[in-house]
């Protein structure tokens, strides 16, 4: 699905990808986890698209397309979707209107029927009871004054709407308290299929106790340095980042 | 190029949709302006006598004064005797019904998105009555017959002087004085058509009033007067949209509008406002010079003012409140777009008289381009306005960074029980906004269309339900060529 070859990006002039590489296939869940600023953001940046992000070498197949071929819109409409580290906030645009708006965007661009108001009220109030989200928050401007919370749940419900192929989840987890993260990971876990495939950014293995990866991989200045199965991620828990740092130190130039 | 430089690249070369024109015969005065033009106008319409003194006694007071030079704004000198002060589409006599009216007008209509052969056969069913105003005449009014049983009157100005003059006598001026303005006065001197409605005792207007104006003939200014008169206790909402097409030279529109609202009343007045704007080089376009003023005279009397300004080369204008009767309110909600090189220069006056009287300004401004957006308001507390408030509301949105926005709030306070209260914020659209929405498959040209109506919202919400759907068209429309 996802084959990510060689990839180096910077901004400016500070190069923050440092080739990397990663093969995700349908069904599968990979999580990448990392210390602060290695770079788990510009990495899920990049896979969507953001411009700010140039990439100076590598490649990305995306489903068989040349990834930098296609625009950020254009890559959601084929199936990628990303849930933002920090939401934005959009006032005036009312939650509903502009999930609306996106399903029938991505709804068209995928050869289905758009959805019309009664249509698409039915299928929010299913993904509403989901992720228990609450009549009054899609009422509300775009993320506008939620907490933290509310913000990541808006975005893993706005990932069940667009239905994609491949989400990556840029710290869904943080500021999450225990029965919020439930939800979320039972949300995922109900998304999850033999024909998508997630990628899970995070700092701690919490949240892979609920929503179990395939494949681990630890990002360390730009670098995947080292992969491994969900024992990893306990390992990394228990001994932290430090350990990584000493061994990527004791073994590179 | 980064997402915003492209999108700001695009947003610049949009097209204007109503920049085509119709090749209808006119009926015009020669070139010019002087007294003799005055009189041509005035015996155009068969107008009495007192209107030719009227017209006169403004054409000569206009001499006397000079265009107005405070407005943050810049022009060429105006050449006021390269003008044609007269034009009216040749059509023998008022249409009696649509089968005599010019088919290439129907079609001007059409093209506006107004179908009058529909509106009439419609009759008592669709909620809106439209007076047509072509360059300077109004060519048809629909629903006069269904309004006239309610005894309210809407028409052609030119009818009221002949079918109404003791009501056109008496409030004519009554609002927006002869020598208000370098353009009211212009205008008062060379009107040639507009729409006028009464509502009178009591009575709710059950349907929208609405008049649709457009500049068709080249070389030609369009100075039109609109006054309605809101009896005691009674109700109107009022719209006004206007479109002309693209020309290289640019084109005067000098408008005048009074409102006189009684005792319990209310009056809703709505704009929409898209004259040619000019070319993406700044070339042509409309002066947009208007003069917009309503009274409160009675007690209890409402008058909301919302408008959403899209068009014009430059904008001056400035729907204003004089809240006479006490407990009268006062409202302005605008939204101004700009573009390009556009320039506009728009806000309100609150004049507080009464006691307990109440203001509130919304101002929503959105410039993009190399366009300039000012907000100017004044809100002025009488000495005898016990118990006043104002709350103003002023935000700016920037598209790019060479346009520019700016804001001038003028407060006079003489009452110490005032309360008025100013906010301001202005914005970006933001690159991570922009960005948000093309991750969830919206482009960034409907991306821009969303938040720019988010943003608006509160204004156009004010409006009556037909045009809220065109406008937020507009505002779309407007933004039509933004993708990144
Ligand atoms: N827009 C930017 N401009 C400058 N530096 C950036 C920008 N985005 C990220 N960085 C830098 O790149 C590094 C990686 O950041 P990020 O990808 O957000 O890390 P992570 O998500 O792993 O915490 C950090 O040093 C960060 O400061
Ligand atoms: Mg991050």
């Amino acid at each position: 699905m996802l084959k990510v070859k060689n990839l180096r990006a910077s901004v400016g002039d500070k190069e923050i990808l440092r080739g990397i590489n990663l093969e995700v296939n349908a069904g599968e869940v990979h999580a990448i986890m990392g210390p602060n600023g290695s770079g788990k953001s510009t990495l899920a940046s990049v896979l969507a698209g953001r411009e700010e992000y140039k990439v100076t070498s590598g490649s990305i197949t995306f489903l068989g397309d040349n990834l930098f071929d296609l625009s950020p819109e254009e890559r959601a409409w084929k199936g990628l979707f990303l849930a933002f580290q920090y939401p934005v906030e959009i006032p005036g645009v009312s939650t509903t209107n502009f999930l609306k708006t996106a399903v029938n965007n991505v709804r068209e661009h995928r050869g289905l029927k758009k959805l019309d108001a009664v249509s698409f009220l039915k299928l929010m109030r299913e993904q509403m009871k989901l992720m228990d989200i609450d009549q009054s928050l899609v009422n509300r401007s775009l993320n506008e004054g939620f907490s933290g919370g509310e913000k990541k749940r808006n975005e893993i419900f706005q990932m069940a709407l667009l239905d994609p192929k491949l989400a990556i989840l840029d710290e869904t987890d943080s500021g999450l308290d225990i029965d919020a993260l439930k939800i979320v990971a039972n949300g995922v876990n109900h998304l999850k299929s033999s024909n998508n495939a997630i990628i899970i950014v995070t700092h701690y293995q919490r949240l892979l106790e609920y929503i179990v990866p395939d494949f681990v991989h630890v990002l360390f200045n730009g670098q995947i340095v080292k992969s491994g199965t969900k024992e990893l991620a306990i390992e990394l828990e228990e001994k932290g980042y430090d350990w990584i740092r000493e061994e990527v130190e004791g073994i590179s130039i | 190029m980064s997402k915003e430089e492209q999108l700001l690249k695009e947003f610049t070369s949009m097209e204007y949709e109503h920049g085509w024109s119709v090749d209808i015969e006119a009926d015009s005065a020669p070139m010019g302006l002087n007294e003799d033009i005055v009189r041509f106008i005035s015996a155009k319409k068969n107008e009495p006598d007192w209107l030719l003194e009227w017209r006169l006694k403004a054409y000569r007071h206009w001499l006397t004064i000079e265009e107005p030079k405070w407005p943050n704004v810049t022009y060429p000198k105006i050449n006021y005797q390269d003008i044609i002060y007269y034009s009216a589409p040749k059509q023998k006599v008022k249409p009696e019904n649509l089968d005599e009216i010019d088919p290439e007008l129907i079609e001007t209509f059409n093209k506006l998105g107004i179908n009058i052969e529909e509106q009439k056969r419609l009759t008592g069913v669709t909620s809106v009555a439209v007076d047509a105003v072509i360059d300077s005449v109004s060519v048809a009014t629909t629903f006069k017959d269904t309004l006239a049983e309610l005894g309210i009157i809407f028409c052609s100005f030119s009818e009221a002087v002949h079918e109404h003059p003791e009501l056109v006598k008496k409030y004519l001026g009554s609002v927006v004085p002869m020598t208000d303005n370098y353009f009211a006065t212009l205008n008062s001197a060379v009107f040639s058509d507009g729409s006028f409605a009464y509502i009178p005792k009591g009575v709710h207007c059950p349907m929208e009033l609405s008049t649709y104006f457009r500049i068709n003939a080249a070389n030609t200014g369009q100075f039109e007067r609109t006054l309605l008169v809101v009896d005691e206790g009674a109700y109107v909402s009022y719209l006004e949209g206007c479109t002309a097409p693209a020309r290289d030279e640019n084109q005067l529109h000098a408008a005048v509008v009074e409102i006189y609202v009684a005792k319990n009343a209310e009056c809703k007045y709505s704009t929409v406002q898209n004259w040619y704007p000019g070319n993406k080089d700044g070339i042509g376009g409309v002066y947009n010079f208007v003069t917009k003023r309503g009274i409160c005279a009675g007690d209890n009397s409402k008058i909301s003012w919302t408008q959403v300004e899209t068009g014009s080369a430059i904008t001056w204008k400035y729907p204003s409140c004089i809240l006479k009767g006490d407990n009268s309110i006062g409202e302005f909600y605008s939204v101004a777009v700009t573009n390009n090189y556009q320039q506009a220069d728009t806000g309100t006056k609150m004049i507080h008289i009464g006691k307990n009287t109440k203001s509130r300004i919304v101002s929503k401004g959105v410039s993009a381009g190399k366009s300039q957006n000012s907000y100017r308001g004044l809100v002025r507390i009488n000495k005898r306005a016990e118990n006043a408030r104002n709350f103003s509301q002023c935000d700016s949105l920037l598209m790019g960074d060479q346009c520019g926005a700016h804001t001038f709030p003028y407060i006079e306070v003489h009452n110490k029980s005032a309360q008025v209260e100013h906010e301001a914020t202005t914005s970006k659209i933001g690159e991570d906004q922009l960005f948000y929405c093309n991750q969830r498959g919206i482009s960034t040209e409907d991306a821009v269309a969303l938040i720019v109506n988010g943003y608006a919202k509160e204004v156009l919400k004010q409006l009556p339900m037909e045009f809220a759907v065109e406008a937020q068209k507009l505002l779309a429309l407007t933004l039509e060529g933004s993708i990144g």
